[in-house]
């Protein structure tokens, strides 16, 4: 473990149960049913940098953003935050200092706002839940000051979040997880949402601020595209699993996980170089039945047969880490 | 690509109707779709692009209508047709995909028993000779073992594969123009440029002219021949894909295609900023008068304010912004 | 395009653009109107069990024959003049009507709130207890309450409290829409980032349900709480006609409309239609206000 480590993941895991209710199992003799929307996931954030984690629906990485924010429980594994376990919500509701120095921002900045509050006690909301502030005047500049921070004017504080647009939401929700001065950021998705025009905005505001204020980010995406803007590692998951880590350049220059080279690949070409295209196979397959051993060896082109049985680890090599038997095997 | 276009519509313009006077969605839009051609129209959000769209198919809910202008397919006005007739010519001639392939299919009929309907509907064959048909459109779409899948329900397929069966649906009377609204933005990435594909063969193979109304460019930058820009309800630029995406005139395509994040040379957070266009699209009731982009405009000047420039040629593509008029560059 | 204020004017445009409405807004007010001031208005006070003059009884409306202009609209069975008892009646009417609608709201809103945000063998308590309401009659739930409360207090109180309990028979019934359409909204909410927001904040459970859920969730409530103002008093009409609501010494319209009842063939024709047709009234224009209300902020119409 690095000692300049924030955020430490040791094989975090959670499952859900989505089985049928009681009643109809009984019934019908139906299994109980598991879904394993984490499995085994370990890394590090190193402080002051950001770390993205890529992948497509149903491959967990909103989940393993709401593990480490607390907003649920892990089913396993140990999430370790400065050196401190983290991983059991109930201690964690106890600790100001926790939520105080970590804080979330969401994917959807219509639903991320409450509709009947004003914007200046959506911002003043963790000062006054963590006691930050003693009165009134102080919580109302530093309000002021978050405002302008992330781009608004102090006026915008009276007004409530229908007036304002989605690029307008998203910095105000910026404003909020900023208020408390934590030192790390989950961000879920916080551009998907918005226009491109309005991303750079939010993607430039974002590097800005980390720069300024020495943040650390956790950055949750499906697009590569954003990712290669942000990060400075990568993780790369499907179904559940990390399938790659590497710092951003490596992954970029020399993607080892096939599933990886399959998300480079349909990345589309703007730069219209006339790129062939390795055509992509299959489907995500359905987290609840997900495929034996690799969960990729279904669309894997160079899956053999120990990759439908065996469970690939997560193995260094050189710069990267991957999930993956081809890989090891050297014979990719 | 020859003969005369399917689609050509001329100064379009759709208003809503309110209280304090009608708001102006789409402004004197005008452009042409030859057969097998596929345009791309792109702009963010509240630019107009799906209002076109649904204008064309017939489909614009009351109060919005269509104040002027003239839609014409394959020569033959369609804008001022009565219910019954727009009626028979949707599905028939002008075939429609949707953005969410869950909601455009009904979850209570078959695959099957849809194109059957649909087919049987518009063109005069026999119930075995539809579903004749229906396979054969399935086989077509990629969907493998189509046999067993056309008497299969919506909820039994993946967001891919149900998006391959909407596209059937819209192609089983063998319409001559499909539109398509955002066909790929509720699907993973991978799959993404799976339906691109298809949709870009069927094209080609039919002959069928394609509207594709997106936000992402790199979707229009794989898929499109030509594409058109717009911007409140304007259009600001149209011309080939290759000479919009790399060498665009109008500044604010200029500028949207700096805020698009490319994975290029080198990644990771310490390349150059994204390029930020200030402030947001204006609000259907605050339009901006002469050019509606020039208070976001860098190279804004006098005349930009007064003015409202018309599309005008400038290499092989039309751009509407006073820079490129002949008089300016005739004095500098 | 959605901001407040213009919605806000939107919604008194709608109001002034249906003639209807504003006319059923009208009869209500004045309604209320001749409810509220009633001890001001009305030419005598029929509560005064020393004015009654038997004598008086019987007597027909001021425009038939051998009517007094004394009586506009006649007098009942014990020389109450009938246009002042309509008008106390209606009073009562009102405020049971409006209270028992606000305590099925507490209720309502209160179990709702509780039950959609705390899931499990909660909500399904509470979902369970409402669904076996549910399958009985409104007035039945009520008669329950009541005949309860009548059996567990002694019955020289009975006349005092009667309208309270009145209030609660009715409120109790009338708990489960508003449950229900709380819990499913809460349900919405839930879901919501801005909750999850202040779960990451650290808020208190009950805290995020005051302070973010309840606020989001109170619109339906309103239209329906309006809507019920009418059933509410009809409810407590049938009571008072069943002879188990408010006490005969200080009627009710059900209980004018009983009483009515009974001389209705024999001539008297008056005793009933009156109170009758202010209920009608009554209940009619709070129901298309009720309407109006609902369509006006129905976010899809918007």
């Amino acid at each position: 473990m690095t000692n300049n480590a924030l955020l430490r993941l040791d094989n975090v895991g959670r499952d859900f149960d989505v089985s049928r209710p009681w009643l109809n199992r009984v019934i019908e003799h139906a299994p109980r049913q598991l879904l394993h929307a984490v499995d085994g996931v370990s890394f590090e954030v190193r402080k002051g940098e950001t770390l993205a984690l890529v992948g497509e629906s149903g491959c967990g990485k909103s989940t393993l953003a709401r593990l480490i924010v607390g907003l649920h429980a892990p089913s396993r594994g140990r999430i370790e935050f400065d050196g401190v376990e983290i991983s059991d919500p109930a201690a964690r509701t106890q600790s100001d200092q926790l939520r105080r120095r970590m804080q979330m921002i969401f994917q959807d900045p219509y639903a991320s706002l409450n509709p009947r509050w004003r914007v200046r006690d959506i911002v003043a909301e963790p000062i006054r839940v963590l006691g930050l502030l003693e009165n009134r005047e102080q919580v109302g500049e530093r309000v002021a000051e978050l405002l302008a921070q992330v781009g608004l004017t102090p006026d915008d504080g009276e007004k409530y979040p229908h007036a304002f647009s989605g690029g307008q939401r998203q910095r105000i929700s910026i404003a909020r997880a900023l208020s408390g001065s934590p030192e790390f950021l989950v961000c879920d998705e916080p551009t998907s949402a918005l226009d491109v025009s309005v991303q750079a905005q939010i993607l430039n505001l974002m590097s800005d601020l980390q720069a300024q204020l020495g943040l650390t980010y956790l950055f949750i995406s499906h697009n590569l595209a954003v990712v290669s803007h942000v990060a400075d590692q990568i993780g790369v998951m499907y179904l559940g699993r990390l399938v790659e880590l590497a710092d951003a350049k490596d992954l970029f220059a020399n993607p080892r996980h096939p599933y990886t080279r399959m998300l480079l690949d349909a990345v589309p070409d703007l730069e219209m170089s006339g790129r062939r295209r390795t055509p992509v196979a299959g489907e995500v397959p359905n987290p609840l039945s997900p495929p034996s051993g690799c969960a990729f060896h279904p669309r894997c082109p160079h899956a053999n047969d120990r990759c439908k049985s065996e469970k690939p680890p997560l193995i260094q090599r050189g710069n990267t880490a991957s999930a993956c038997h081809a890989v090891e095997e050297n014979r990719i | 690509m020859t003969g005369s276009p399917v689609l050509e519509v001329r100064n379009l313009r759709i208003e809503f109707p309110t209280r304090r006077g009608p708001l102006v969605a789409v402004d004197g839009a005008s452009f042409t779709i030859a057969p097998g051609e596929i345009l791309g129209v792109v702009g963010e959000s509240g630019a107009g692009k799906s209002l076109t769209g649904t204008a064309i198919i017939g489909l614009l809910e009351p109060p919005g209508r269509v104040a002027g202008g003239e839609i014409l397919l394959e020569g033959e006005r369609i804008d001022k047709l009565a219910h019954d007739a727009m009626r028979r010519i949707r599905g028939r001639r002008i075939g429609a995909i949707f953005q969410d392939p869950l909601t455009s299919l009904n979850p209570l009929y078959t695959v099957g028993a849809q194109l059957v309907e649909t087919i049987r509907t518009h063109l005069d064959v026999d119930a075995a000779g539809a579903r004749a048909r229906a396979l054969s459109l399935l086989r077509e779409v990629g969907i493998p073992a189509p046999e067993a899948r056309i008497d299969q329900y919506p909820h039994q397929f993946s967001g891919g594969m149900r998006q391959r069966v909407v596209i059937a649906l819209a192609l089983c009377a063998e319409p001559r123009l499909i539109i398509a609204d955002e066909p790929t933005t509720a699907l993973d990435v991978s799959i993404q440029a799976q339906i691109i594909q298809l949709l870009k063969r069927l094209a080609r193979e039919r002959g069928t002219a394609v509207m594709l109304i997106t936000h992402d460019m790199g979707v229009i930058a794989e898929t499109a021949d030509r594409v058109a820009v717009m911007y409140a309800g304007r259009i600001a630029e149209i011309g080939p894909v290759r000479e919009v995406v790399r060498a665009a005139r109008h500044p604010y395509t200029v500028g949207l295609m700096g805020a698009i994040p490319k994975i290029g040379a080198g990644a990771g957070k310490h390349r150059a900023r994204l390029v930020q266009i200030e402030g947001a699209m204006p609000r259907l009731n605050a339009i901006p008068s002469g050019c509606a982009f020039h208070p976001r405009c860098g190279s804004c000047f006098d005349r930009c304010t007064r003015e409202r420039p018309e599309p005008r040629p400038i290499g092989s593509n039309l751009a509407a912004c006073w820079l490129y008029d002949e008089q300016r560059t005739a004095k500098t | 395009m959605n901001l407040r204020a213009l919605w806000g004017h939107d919604l008194a445009y709608s109001f002034r653009a249906s003639p209807v409405t504003i006319a059923a807004a009208a009869l209500t007010l004045v309604c209320i109107g001749a409810a509220l001031f009633a001890p001001w208005l009305a030419p005598y006070n029929p509560f005064d069990a020393a004015a009654l003059d038997l004598n008086a009884a019987f007597a027909p409306p001021a425009w038939a024959p051998q009517g007094t202009a004394g009586h506009l609209l006649g007098t009942d069975d014990q020389g109450r003049d009938l246009l002042s008892t309509i008008m106390y009646g209606a009073r009562i009417s009102l405020v049971v009507g409006l209270s028992a609608v606000l305590l099925s709201m507490l209720l309502g809103v209160t179990l709702g709130l509780v039950s959609g945000y705390f899931g499990g063998r909660i909500d399904a308590l509470i979902m369970r207890i409402a669904d076996v309401q549910l399958s009985f009659p409104p007035i039945l739930i009520a008669l329950l309450v009541d005949g309860v409360v009548r059996v567990a207090l002694p019955s020289s109180s009975h006349d005092e409290i009667a309208i309270p309990v009145l209030i609660l028979s009715i409120g109790v019934a009338g708990w489960v829409q508003y449950a229900r359409t709380v819990r499913g909204s809460t349900l919405v909410e839930k879901g919501k980032e801005y909750v999850q927001a202040a779960r990451v904040i650290g808020r208190h459970p009950l805290a995020i349900m005051l302070h973010h859920v309840l606020p989001n969730v109170t619109g339906p409530v309103l239209v329906i709480g309006t809507i019920n103002i009418a059933t509410a008093i009809i409810t407590e009409a049938t009571l008072s006609f069943l002879g188990v609501g408010v006490p005969p010494t200080r009627p009710s319209l059900g209980t004018l409309i009983r009483i009515g009842n009974e001389f209705l063939l024999s001539g008297e024709w008056w005793i009933t239609v009156f109170p009758g047709i202010a209920l009608v009234t009554l209940v009619l224009s709070v129901n298309l206000l009720g309407d109006w209300l609902r369509d006006a902020l129905n976010p899809k119409l918007r």
